[in-house]
């Protein structure tokens, strides 16, 4: 991230530099030392669809423990990035590497790390939470004996232990979503990844998602990856965001310092603007499909 | 090295990382299946009534009408397996549709995110297939009682037929989630299993002897694996019924295609979330 110096870079460049330095330790070998501060890092990741380039040598650092807002529009390769990160996608170049693994040769040990909450509502509307809870635990590896205990102690976190043996499709929205999260964290995992965790959600139901999301943290010490397209849940969740644009870092940093690059009354949204490419406008059939049929659901 | 990088995590990752069973990931697949089908039932009957009009419809008909030559066999005590072996083959080229559909709905993402092996997912849903196979079995079973054909009811011929049974779903279940998988798109799916299963059904030993089909469609015959879930049933559920391959020959076949087609759905199943 030297080449293209935006005005957030140099904002950053303190904490950008230290991120460098507690990772310089190569993560080979059991004696190195693990780079714990770095909990994502992507170095020139490049993902092609034929002549389409999905993401353009994206160097991404996500520090442990904080939650990282992707921004950007449709199209700008938000979802590829994601996709590669919870190993679905391998890159056509660059690394990736997920809690110090490695997402194409590690991969099977970068899945046992992470959690994954996806777009769509993926919890199924036919089984009960606690049905759902289980399927999870036992994909997971948890030990039979550990299982309702984790279960219980998830559904009390996502306060969702009332419902825990009515059938999902008569849940709510926003108890969908809470249920997702406990099903993606039930293992503990070192990330916790989101795409989009509130699109379709009501004001009160997206407000519970993000205590969720912070007490996930607090809980597990978890570090949380999400995507948004909500400014206003950049701004009042994530420690620090990244702007994609291209399949490119546009501009990454704290919500107030990008703020800052803009004026003094900005806000992320002027961000956006600022930094979003009208070109990029996008997003494939069926990512919009799915998208409405999400909202539909919720509806 | 793997998870060095994670040892310092607070909570204790050594029971986090113990290993993910082959057979616990998939037994928790079929469960979950089990559970929503006792829940909502509905599927399970309107499925049952296919195989009831043709045993009760052309079954009847055809044994009237001594038209085709079953031996010693009654035409519908012939009919019967390949009913039930109809059935297992049309309950399992759903599975299919029904990953295309999971896959829309970002459940296929949420098993493969997990470190759960992708065979063992696909052995999940092929023994997800195999309970709508039994009801199938349990179905076409009574409906056969009702009909005066004569089964075998001795233990080891039971159960035997709950394993071909299995092993049917698992072989069709696979081989459609194989086609999802290559095809991607609902509307595709939907073509070509609808130009699969006929073709698989008739090219079979089903409602005829294999003995009176010409020679091409004879060897078409001995190349399909429903000829030989068909021959299993026959020998295990018909009382005198007679094998024309041998158990040995049918058990081999059928176990051969589904270990090699949970092999192939396995290695091809992370494309569909591509």
């Amino acid at each position: 991230m030297t080449a293209r110096a935006s005005p957030a870079d140099h904002q950053l460049a303190t904490s950008d530099n230290r991120i460098e330095a507690s990772s310089a330790a190569p993560g080979t070998g059991a004696s190195a030392v693990p780079p714990m501060e770095v909990a994502i890092r992507t170095s020139g990741l490049t993902r092609r669809f034929g002549d389409l380039v999905a993401v353009d040598r994206l160097d991404l650092r996500v520090r442990a423990g904080s939650i990282y807002g992707l921004l950007g529009p449709n199209g700008a390769g938000k979802s590829t990035t994601i996709k590669i990160l919870i190993t679905l996608l391998p890159p056509s170049e660059g690394t990736a590497e997920v809690a110090g693994l490695d997402v194409v040769r590690e991969a099977r040990a970068v899945r046992h790390h992470i959690g994954y909450v996806s777009q769509l509502l993926s919890a199924d509307g036919g089984l009960t939470g606690y049905e759902n809870l289980m399927l999870s635990a036992c994909l997971y590896g948890i030990p039979r004996r550990e299982r309702r205990a984790r279960i219980d102690e998830a559904l009390a976190t996502m306060e969702l232990s009332d419902a825990a043996h009515r059938v999902v499709s008569t849940y709510s929205g926003g108890m969908v979503r809470r249920l997702e999260i406990a099903q993606a964290t039930i293992h503990h995992p070192a990330v916790l990844i989101l795409d989009e965790p509130t699109i379709g959600l009501d004001p009160i139901a997206r407000r519970a998602v993000w205590e969720q999301m912070r007490q996930a943290r607090r809980a597990g010490k978890t570090t949380i990856l999400l995507t948004t397209h909500d400014m206003e849940e950049a701004d009042a969740l994530c420690d620090e965001v990244g702007l994609i644009t291209h399949g490119r870092l546009a501009a990454h940093g704290t919500p107030a310092a990008l703020k800052q690059t803009i004026g003094p009354t900005a806000s992320l949204d002027d961000v956006f603007t600022r930094y979003g490419d009208p070109r990029d406008e996008g997003g494939s059939y069926r990512d919009i499909r799915g998208t409405r049929r999400t909202a539909e659901r919720l509806g | 090295m793997t998870s060095a990088a994670l040892a310092e995590r607070p909570n204790g990752l050594g029971k986090l990382t113990a290993p993910v069973t082959f057979a616990g990931a998939a037994w928790a697949i079929a469960d979950a299946e089990a559970r929503k089908l006792a829940r909502d039932p509905t599927e399970l009957i309107s499925r049952a009534v296919q195989p009831a009009l043709w045993l009760l419809v052309f079954g009847e008909v055809f044994t009237r009408l001594h038209a085709i030559p079953t031996g010693s066999l009654s035409y519908i005590a012939f009919m019967t397996p390949g009913v039930l072996a109809q059935s297992v083959l049309f309950s399992s080229i759903f599975y299919g549709i029904a990953i295309i559909w999971e896959r829309d709905l970002g459940i296929v993402h949420k098993l493969l995110v997990s470190p759960a092996p992708r065979a063992a997912l696909v052995t999940g849903k092929a023994l997800a297939a195999s309970i709508r196979g039994l009801v199938q079995g349990l179905i076409v079973a009574l409906l056969a009682v009702m009909l005066g054909v004569p089964l075998r009811l001795d233990p080891r011929a039971l159960l035997g037929t709950v394993v071909v049974v299995v092993l049917g779903s698992a072989v069709f279940s696979t081989f459609s989630l194989t086609i999802a998988c290559l095809v991607k798109t609902r509307e595709r799916f939907m073509g070509i299993g609808q130009v699969l299963t006929m073709p698989l059904f008739f090219a079979s030993n089903a409602i005829y002897p294999i003995a009176v089909m010409p020679p091409w469609l004879r060897a078409i015959a001995w190349m399909n694996p429903l000829t030989y879930l068909v021959d299993a049933l026959r020998t295990l559920m018909i009382a005198g019924g007679q094998s024309s391959t041998g158990l040995p020959i049918d058990f081999a076949v059928l176990i051969g295609t589904s270990v090699l087609l949970v092999i192939v759905a396995a290695r091809l199943l992370p494309g569909i979330v591509r």
